[in-house]
Formats: structure tokens, sequence, C-alpha cells
């Protein structure tokens, strides 16, 4: 029996937002949650997704902090900004690649998904998988998820030249390998508005 | 880098990452010369400070005690077994100044170090009674000779200058 991990099965996503209800009650960032709900193209659809941390093998959050604040555990968990370190700098808010660190002006840090660092180290599921109605965010062994569901699971991600890999995966149907994610190129304006650009769809009115 | 963190974009493992480690292993490792150096050190600025403490002790603290000078009392009135009662350094400390029966000057202070009861002179016996617990201390040294004290008593510095007696210092 392998070591339970976090998966995200984004088509179960209901967007009923316990996960984010759930993760505000914790005491170490009360009524701040830390995990993002994300809408996609909201005009054609109500699919929601969820978006906890990753935990990057090689974390480029912690490897842009300029006052070494985030700390990588041994058991992959990248945590949240040292409280005493963290110079509030958005260093690796700009960087992440799931957008995940939050910067918080009123106490000028920065924080972020921990996998329920309190709960999982000594076993227990993290408060958003232990929530999720649908299941959509999920906390169970690899053999358990290939009994359970339809697709597999993915931890490789391409972003443009930039390949990562992540402790946390996501439930994908059976040909996809790796998740690429497509980059937008900065300072090009595009003719129309692309579906999902929510800001440029209220520009064009 | 024990496991290839810090290999950056480009693969290169960065000089200044292995100072401030990603991995929470890492940055708790200490080495073994890096053990030995804080041990070094530390033990240094022990003895340093220990050695800062004894100069202070020494040649810091010592003149300002020195400066509190009292006039006890003529040299001349002083028979051989006779004592004279003074406060030495200030009014709340009770001393007491006796001949010897060798003729020797000696000042003490007055206060017994066991519990603080005041001593008496016995002439005839070359010796201090506390009368509290029966407590013998020698004239000579103040050494404890019988009873309960265990401490000597705190020995007064005295001076003659021609005839006057002064009180110069006091012994911790």
């Amino acid at each position: 029996m392998s070591e339970r991990a976090l998966f995200i099965d984004y088509a179960r996503c209901i967007g009923c937002q316990a996960c984010v209800q759930a993760c505000e009650e914790c005491d170490t960032h009360r009524g701040q949650p830390m995990i993002h709900l994300e809408t996609i193209r909201r005009r054609d659809s109500v699919q929601t997704a969820p978006q906890v941390c990753m935990h990057c093998e090689d974390p480029i959050c912690a490897q842009v902090c300029p006052a070494d604040a985030i700390k990588k555990g041994p058991d992959g968990v990248v945590h949240s900004a040292l409280t005493h370190r963290c110079i509030g700098c958005s260093n690796c808010v700009l960087a992440c690649p799931f957008g995940v660190p939050k910067y918080f002006a009123a106490i000028d840090q920065m924080m972020k998904c921990d996998l329920c660092y309190d709960r999982t180290s000594i076993g227990k599921k993290p408060m958003c998988a232990t929530v999720c109605p649908s299941q959509a965010l999920t906390f169970m062994t690899p053999e358990e998820l290939e009994r359970t569901r339809r697709g597999t699971a993915v931890n490789e991600w391409v972003f443009g030249e930039e390949r990562v890999r992540t402790k946390v995966s996501v439930v994908v149907p059976h040909e996809v390998k790796e998740v690429h994610v497509n980059l937008v190129q900065l300072g090009k304006r595009r003719e129309k508005a692309e579906p999902d650009d929510v800001a440029a769809l209220l520009e064009e009115g | 880098m024990a496991n290839g963190e810090g290999a950056g974009i480009k693969g290169r493992i960065q000089r200044w990452r292995e100072d401030f480690p990603i991995r929470w292993l890492d940055d708790h490792y200490i080495a073994r010369r890096e053990f030995a150096k804080a041990l070094t050190i530390g033990s240094a600025l022990l003895v340093g400070v220990n050695a800062v403490i004894a100069a202070v002790g020494r040649w810091v603290r010592r003149p300002g005690q020195m400066e509190a000078e009292v006039p006890v009392g003529k040299a001349s009135e002083i028979p051989t077994g006779g004592s004279v009662l003074f406060r030495y350094p200030t009014d709340e400390d009770p001393c007491i100044l006796v001949r010897t029966q060798s003729g020797d000057l000696r000042a003490y202070s007055q206060v017994c170090t066991h519990l603080s009861c005041a001593i008496v002179h016995q002439s005839e016996k070359d010796s201090f009674l506390c009368p509290c617990h029966r407590g013998h201390f020698s004239v000579n040294d103040g050494r404890p000779t019988g009873g309960p004290p265990v401490r000597r008593l705190p020995r007064i510095w005295i001076e003659q200058r021609g005839d006057e007696l002064w009180a110069v210092g006091k012994d911790s």
C-alpha cells in the first residue's frame, strides 16, 4: 500500500465552495481561504476548478524567494512562508505557474496552501478533501484512485519550455500523459477576445 | 547539494544555493566542521567573558569600594584585649576593631556569617563569640573555629595615620 496523496479531478467539481469554506476554518489563516476556486469560461459554462498548491518537486516559489522563507519538507510538502522571514515581496505570487501563493497586504505576508500539514502529517486528510461532496478533491492512494476513477492521474506539466513535476496530481483522460498549458504572449493584443478572457470580454461590451 | 535541489532552470547548481537550501533536511544539516567551529567559538567566548568578569572584579570595582574611608578612633586608646565598634562602609554595616593579645589591630564585620547576629569579643580567649548559637571565630583571621558558622568574617582593612585609625577597605 503506497502513501496517500491529494488528487484533483476537475471534471467532478460542482463549484459548491465547500473546500473554500473548510479551508477558511483553519486557525492559522482564519477567514482567508488558501484554495482558489476558478471559474472556467464563465460565459459558456458553469464549470469550476479548485486550485490547491500542487507542491512542485522543484518549487519555483522557493527558488525565487529572496528571503529564504519558503521551505520544502522531507515528505515533499512545500510550506507556507516562514512568518519571520517573509518580506512580502510577492516574488512567489508572480512566479508560481499555478497562481497559488496569495499576498496579504494587511499583514505584509504571503500565505499559501501547505496541504493542511497539521492534518496530513499525522495521517488525516486535508480539510478540502474531507468536505468535498463530489470528491473532486480526494486524498487516497494511487491504487484506490485507479480502482475508483475513469481517468489517470498525471503530475507532469509543461508551461512553454518549462517542465514541472508536482506532488499533487490531477485526473485526466487516459490518453493524456502530461498537461500542456499554453502561454499568453505578452504585449500582443488579439483581435477577438478569447472566450475565457473575461477582462477583454467586458471591454468589448 | 545532496539531491539536486537548487539546480536552476539551466540545470546548473548555484553555489549560493548551498547556503540557502530549499529543503528542510539540507537546511537543518550541520556539518562536523560547523559543529566543531561552534564548539570552539562558544568555549572561547566563555573563557573571554569569564576573564572580563574577573577583570572587572579585580580592577574596576575594587577602587570604588576603597574610596570609602571612615575614621575609627585613636590607636593609643585601645589597650591589649580592648575593642571598638564602628560602622563601615555604610552606617548599616556594624564592624568591630580589636587589639589581639599579640598586640595587632584586627577589624571584622560584626555580623555573624551564620544567621547575622552581632558577635562579641572575648579578650581572655582571644576570639569572637556569637551568642545566638555559640559560634566562635578567630581574631587573627576571622575564620570560624566552632559552632554552626562555616564562612569567615569579612575582614575590614585598617590604616594607621599618625595615631588616627581609618577603615579603608573590606574583603567580601
